[in-house]
């Protein structure tokens, strides 16, 4: 380094902790060698989260937030604003690669005991943030104004009134109106493009600091701060950067590659990522024949409709997210990964991963009896998952498990 | 990295979508890079629909743009309104009369390929038929009790519907529409009806999304793009961990 940067980063370093950061999170920020494509997803997910981000602002730009003029002006985005089908496709794709990356992101942790401890924060602040990204797709699905949108959220509003005695006013409450209206759009928008998107960088920044204070898990469970050099660092690390910034821009072109090939060539994907119906304004007095919302929420939604009573219908929907917090302290295992678990907890697995994609499903279809069927026994799977995880966790576990990280790994 | 693709490609597989109804849709050819084709597609939805329903997120100037039409021809062949080259396609019918005279409003058409789909609108075009209950005269297969009268019978002249008897659960029979079949026929033969039919829903498509054009031009420059640096960031990759044990 020239004498002349040195004396300005000496400069700084002496009024901000420029070099310090740096080095505890990038240069001698030691994460274990034997990282696997699942562990992409995290850096994938501050990808989209930056995109979502900076092609937000420039939608904003452009954007209406009011009943009358919401539609049109995401037309005249989509039409007259110079490259706006490419931004507003980037952040309509975005919503629901965010999702994708999400769920992988979590899954990677479910099956390597990233959750376990000590990560259990770690595994709360990243809950925290998946629920404020359902909080915020949710509110910026509003905002098209389509039918969809409209519907979509008239339905999922209502649903807070059935909670017993004070659900009607909080659901007044929400809205700001009787019915999805102007005055709720204009909140939405208000959530949408500021108060979650601040909370969500927030948790984002605490979900890495947390990660960084216990150190990464990683496929094989092993926790690489057990052996160290004479200089205390440990003997399965390497320096995330420079060599995990350079892997992780592989799964960024790749993840680059999947993004362009949807925006560019099947921005609806088939009516998953942007419905058939949210082509039609909003019109509160037409309700559409099969309201469904976006695919990232139908698993929860296919179990609230898998109850016949709404209020539990409710109460099982938030409970299907409530066990996910608990996971940590559910699972009473010894050993983290998958490779040292109990078929049992293999199966278990397995199970799961059946029925929340089956839930998924029929959460997309129309209410027949067969797929109410279906969805309450997904259901049970589900919660059978999570609560029996206590009793079936620790049957069969591997005796032996590596203590360091294998050399042909 | 088989596996990421793999898996990324299952999750994000495209699915088809069903337009819902029983009626079975034909399906449109739809190539919105032919120019000749929307080039008459245009020719029929000014004539045929404009009159009634509006494209008002369609500007002339950019469907002369796009579908290489001189601006002095649109405004000569394609205008009839009075309004300037830069305006959406609107109509001067108010809402009040069209509820008046049609029950509802004709809807704007600017989006109704991406919410109908095209075969929907394909099969819609061709489905009206003689229906003395209505009171236009005519009913639709595809959308029924439908408050359009049949605007392009001058083209296709009219159908008549021919039955078949099915057979109930309970062993009765009843009547219903097998088949549609032209009695007084109009200006285009049935081939040639379909195929202007196939011009206008391309039309429909292209003004649904006039960027589409765009991003499919522009879309695997793109990818070459990055599949190039794909390659790059792998040796890079690789060149790095090469002291990696």
């Amino acid at each position: 380094m020239s004498g002349m940067l040195k004396n300005a980063l000496g400069w700084i370093d002496d009024r901000f902790p420029l070099s310090k950061v740096w080095n505890e999170h990038l240069a001698e920020y030691y994460a274990p060698k034997n990282f696997n494509w699942m562990y992409y997803f995290g850096s994938l997910a501050i990808l989209v989260l930056v995109n979502q981000i900076i092609t937000g602002i420039f939608l904003t730009i452009h954007y209406k937030p009011d009943a009358k003029l919401a539609f049109d002006s995401v037309e005249y985005i989509m039409r007259d604003v110079e490259w706006g089908w490419l931004i507003r496709y980037m952040h309509s794709t975005g919503a629901s690669a965010f999702f994708i990356v999400v769920y992988l992101h979590m899954f990677r942790g479910l099956i390597y005991g990233s959750f376990k401890k000590p990560r259990e924060l770690v595994w709360t602040f990243g809950m925290i943030i998946y629920v404020a990204l359902m909080a915020e797709a949710f509110m910026g699905y509003l905002l098209p104004w389509g039918q969809m949108s409209y519907w979509g959220a008239q339905v999922i509003v209502s649903l807070f009134g059935a909670i017993p005695y004070v659900g009607e006013d909080l659901a007044l409450w929400l809205r700001g109106d009787y019915v999805i209206s102007d005055a709720t759009l204009n909140r939405f928008f208000a959530f949408h493009v500021i108060a979650i998107p601040l909370v969500l960088v927030i948790l984002v920044f605490m979900h890495i600091v947390a990660l960084h204070a216990v150190g990464s898990n990683n496929p094989e469970g092993i926790e690489i701060k057990k052996h160290k050099d004479e200089k205390g660092i440990p003997l399965d690390g390497i320096p995330f950067h420079p060599y995990y910034s350079v892997k992780d821009l592989v799964g960024v072109g790749v993840f680059l590659f999947i993004f362009a090939l949807i925006i560019f060539y099947m921005p609806e994907m088939g009516g998953y990522f942007l419905e058939h119906a949210n082509f039609i304004p909003a019109d509160p007095l037409k309700t559409p024949e099969h309201i469904a919302p976006v695919w990232y929420f139908t698993p929860f939604y296919a179990v609230l409709r898998a109850v016949p009573d709404k209020f539990l219908g409710v109460v099982a929907m938030a409970g299907a997210i409530i066990v996910l917090f608990l996971l940590p302290w559910l699972d009473r295992g010894k050993n983290k990964s998958i490779r040292y678990r109990g078929p049992v907890f293999k199966a278990a697995i397995i199970a799961f991963v059946i029925s929340f994609i089956g839930l998924g499903y029929f959460g997309m279809q129309p209410v027949t009896s067969v797929g109410t069927w279906f969805s309450r026994f997904f259901s049970l799977v589900y919660f059978a998952f999570f609560l029996l995880m206590p009793f079936y966790s620790t049957i069969g576990e591997d005796k032996y498990v590596p203590e360091r990280v294998e050399e042909d790994k | 990295m088989r596996q990421l693709l793999f898996i990324i490609f299952l999750l994000v597989a495209p699915q088809t979508y069903a337009a819902g109804g029983k009626i079975h849709l034909e399906s449109a050819t739809i190539d919105i890079s032919n120019e000749a084709s929307l080039q008459r597609g245009a020719k029929y939805f000014v004539n045929y629909c404009l009159g009634c329903h509006s494209a008002k997120q369609l500007r002339y100037s950019r469907m002369s743009k796009d579908l290489n039409i001189s601006p002095e021809l649109t405004e000569l062949n394609l205008m009839f309104t009075g309004e300037k080259i830069f305006d959406g396609m609107n109509i001067s019918m108010t809402v009040e009369d069209a509820e008046k005279w049609f029950g509802v409003a004709p809807p704007d058409l600017s989006l109704i390929a991406r919410s109908r789909g095209a075969d929907w609108l394909y099969t819609y075009l061709k489905s009206f038929y003689m229906d003395d209950s209505r009171p236009f005269g005519v009913n639709n297969l595809v959308f029924p009790d439908v408050g359009m009268p049949h605007a392009l019978a001058d083209l296709q002249g009219l159908q008549a519907p021919i039955y078949k008897e099915v057979e109930r659960e309970d062993g009765t029979f009843k009547k219903v529409i097998d088949r549609l079949e032209v009695v007084v026929p109009g200006r285009f033969t049935e081939k040639g009806y379909d195929s202007a039919m196939n011009d206008l829903v391309n039309f429909l498509v292209y003004m649904g999304e006039p960027a589409k054009l765009e991003r499919q031009r522009l879309g695997w420059k793109v990818l070459l793009f990055l599949l190039v640096m794909i390659g790059i960031f792998y040796l890079l990759k690789k060149e790095f961990w090469k002291d990696i044990h």
